[in-house]
């Protein structure tokens, strides 16, 4: 039996590969998915519906471009709605991507190298939806460019105290590092898929990409130390573009969003909601391709424990901010929780505490973890939690504002939800072109964690 | 008469000079100058009657659409003993004055509502581009040509007197129809006001009534734990209001 494979039964978890991979054999399976193999009747069915919707998002915005916000159901006092939920929601799935890719790099962890490559394709993409939103629910989206500093004959700059220009730095600085990053871990397999192309176009396009790749020691040694400078500038975005993001809520002085907790409990709920949608991609892309050997459950074992600490963390962050509403005694604070709790809101509070703290519990059962469809069916009800928890956030925090005489309540239009449900789509259609285009489980890391591997660098030594 | 040539050019060069003197150049008018001022309101809680004048006139002034206020009066309702859960209401904003209110040991009272020009104010920090900002007098300005929209500024308010213009789609909020201060006139809500329960003050005046006013009364700001530096002055305001 392999030491891995051995070292792995000592501890009693499930190995990272499965048994009887050669180098040969990792490559031939992952780079199949792409040039050789037949797509599944998943891939078609999730494509089209991806594409459908990706339509239906276009149509959203044509029409919200023509008549303005006025579609949505924000109004006074509401004036921020589904546009700022969604765009916390995927910024923070983003978030997993970074952490698996970079942080578990860095700690050297070799459980991502199964997972990495698409975990941060779907940090790319989830960053792409998330960076519409912004600009879909300004008044005068033409005008968005105003956000950016550059050099212009007015000597106009944008102004710098406000935490949505901090925004603009912190999510195109995390979408710039984490595209580098993916692009560069992608060098080496985009070269093994160039070789292995049968068809002129296939190689040339994946000739294009890998950049002149040749595998030489140089080569690999320029890839190593742009990997590890790429994984360290990526390892603190993960903790501020999250943070900036809660900035958007604590600058302002709004009860529900004026409290200093909230930077690490985003955080949390970022890498919380993005290893949910790992899982939520995973899971059935491990079943259609045949992938369990790569994907094992060790992979989706690690990946539920990390749900249920962040996760715990969340819950911890709720019950602070209960706690500190009634121990601060501030009438207004006190008067916001209870409102969340017992207001015209209460549902959607109460589900999101039901989503995010107490079905995760189940995670504390090895069976659960186990139990891929039961992994499945959690990881969705966390996305929704996850995502309610946003819209408590904001529209509870708005819709009882400081003047009684101005309260009013959020109702979403069908445009809300069109735009919503669009950018799943946009997403899971580059997601699942990615898919078919690119190896979606890095080839050469996945054959480091090969016995052959391990033993050739050994007597190296 | 006749009139030699001489005599002609030079009545023609002294009729041209007067004419020009006359249409052209004017006596300049004493200029704005902004650092010579800093404007505040005061409101007398105790004279408004809430007729609703001030939103009518603010509305008519400053093209405010229907279904939006830069200033509107909200009538409070205090039950005795019960001062943590006031009732209030602003039918119209309070545009078309109030429904009688009912018979009840209750208090009454009406609170006019309007931007407060903050010196230290929230949303001038959170305006990404700048179109939010305060002028050296003290009034707090948005420049719709700037405002891209984002509504940061209507959330951060904690006095919410701002809206999103609903053509312009831009925000909107109470000028202090520097317009008129700074033609030397006083707002409109203030010219309105049948009571004078309303009072444009300049603090940087010594000759202005606000420092006689401040003096003798006890006036306060909303919502002082906020530190945001509120230039609107209540007299008498009930611990009551929000």
């Amino acid at each position: 039996m392999p030491e891995q494979q051995l070292l792995d039964a000592e501890k009693g978890q499930a190995p990272v590969i499965g048994p009887g991979h050669t180098f040969a054999t990792v490559t031939d399976k992952i780079s199949s998915v792409v040039l050789t193999q037949r797509q599944p009747l998943m891939w078609f069915a999730t494509l089209s519906t991806a594409f459908l919707l990706t339509m239906l998002l276009l149509l959203a915005v044509t029409v919200l471009f023509a008549k303005g916000t006025g579609i949505w159901g924000i109004n006074m006092p509401v004036a921020w709605g589904f546009a700022i939920t969604n765009f916390v929601w995927w910024i923070g799935i983003g978030h997993a991507g970074t952490l698996i890719s970079a942080i578990l790099l860095l700690l050297n962890q070799p459980w991502r190298n199964s997972i990495n490559r698409f975990a941060e394709a779907m940090t790319i993409f989830a960053v792409a939806c998330a960076g519409l939103f912004p600009i879909l629910h300004l008044g005068r989206p033409w005008l968005f460019y105003w956000l950016i500093p550059y050099p212009n004959t007015m000597g106009v700059q944008p102004q710098f105290r406000s935490p949505l220009v901090w925004d603009v730095f912190a999510v195109t600085t995390y979408a710039t590092v984490s595209v580098l990053f993916w692009f560069v871990g992608l060098l080496p397999d985009l070269a093994t898929l160039r070789d292995r192309s049968q068809t002129r176009l296939g190689q040339m396009f994946y000739g294009m990409l890998a950049m002149g790749w040749r595998g030489s020691a140089r080569h690999w040694r320029q890839h190593e130390v742009a990997s590890l400078l790429l994984a360290g500038l990526a390892t603190p975005l993960v903790l501020s573009v999250h943070t900036v993001v809660s900035f958007d809520f604590t600058i302002a002085i709004l009860p529900g969003w004026h409290s200093t907790i909230f930077p690490p409990y985003f955080v949390a709920g970022a890498i919380y909601s993005g290893f949910a949608m790992v899982l939520v991609l995973a899971i059935p892309l491990r079943a259609a391709y045949g992938l369990g050997d790569l994907i094992t459950m060790r992979h989706l074992d690690n990946s539920a424990k990390v749900m249920l600490g962040t996760g715990l963390i969340v819950a911890y962050s709720y019950l602070m901010e209960a706690f500190m509403a009634w121990y601060s005694g501030v009438g207004v604070e006190k008067f916001l929780m209870l409102n969340r709790m017992t207001g015209p809101y209460a549902e959607q509070f109460w589900m999101l505490v039901s989503c995010n703290i107490v079905i995760i519990q189940l995670l504390w059962f090895r069976k659960v973890r186990q139990n891929t469809l039961a992994l499945f069916g959690i990881s969705i009800v966390v996305l929704i939690g996850m995502w309610l928890e946003r819209y408590v956030i904001i529209v509870t925090s708005l819709h009882r504002d400081f003047l009684p005489s101005s309260w009013g309540m959020f109702h979403p239009t069908r445009w809300d939800w069109a735009t919503y449900t669009g950018t799943i789509g946009l997403f899971l259609l580059l997601f699942f072109l990615f898919v078919r285009l690119l190896p979606m489980i890095s080839i050469f890391e996945v054959r480091t964690l090969l016995p052959e591997a391990r033993v050739k660098e050994e007597t190296r030594a | 008469m006749s009139m030699t040539r001489r005599g002609f050019i030079v009545l023609s060069a002294a009729a041209a000079s007067a004419l020009s003197g006359a249409g052209g150049v004017q006596e300049p008018e004493a200029r704005y100058r902004m650092a010579e001022h800093w404007w505040a309101m005061t409101i007398d809680i105790d004279k408004c009657i809430g007729c609703g004048n001030c939103v009518k006139a603010c509305a008519e002034e400053n093209q405010v659409p229907e279904g939006h206020f830069r200033t509107w009066v909200e009538r409070y309702t205090v039950e005795a003993g019960d001062y943590e859960h006031p009732r209030v209401e602003s039918p119209q904003g309070g545009k078309n004055g109030f429904p009688p209110a009912a018979q009840s040991t209750a208090k009454t009272f009406f609170v006019p509502k309007l931007c407060n020009h903050c010196e230290h104010s929230p949303c001038v920090q959170v305006c990404p581009v700048g179109a939010t900002f305060e002028s050296p007098d003290g009034v707090v300005l948005v420049d719709e040509k700037y405002c891209i929209g984002c509504r940061y500024c209507v959330q951060a308010c904690p006095y919410g007197c701002r809206y999103i213009h609903p053509e312009k789609h831009t925000v909107d909020k109470c000028s202090l129809c520097y317009h008129r201060i700074t033609k030397g006139l006083t707002t409109a809500c203030c010219e309105a006001c049948p009571t004078g329960a309303r009072q444009l003050a300049d603090l940087k005046n010594p000759k202005d009534p606000v420092h006689e006013f401040l003096r003798t009364h006890k006036v306060q700001v909303l919502k002082p734990h906020m530190a945001t530096g509120s230039k609107v002055f209540y007299k008498d305001l009930d611990g009551a209001v929000r």
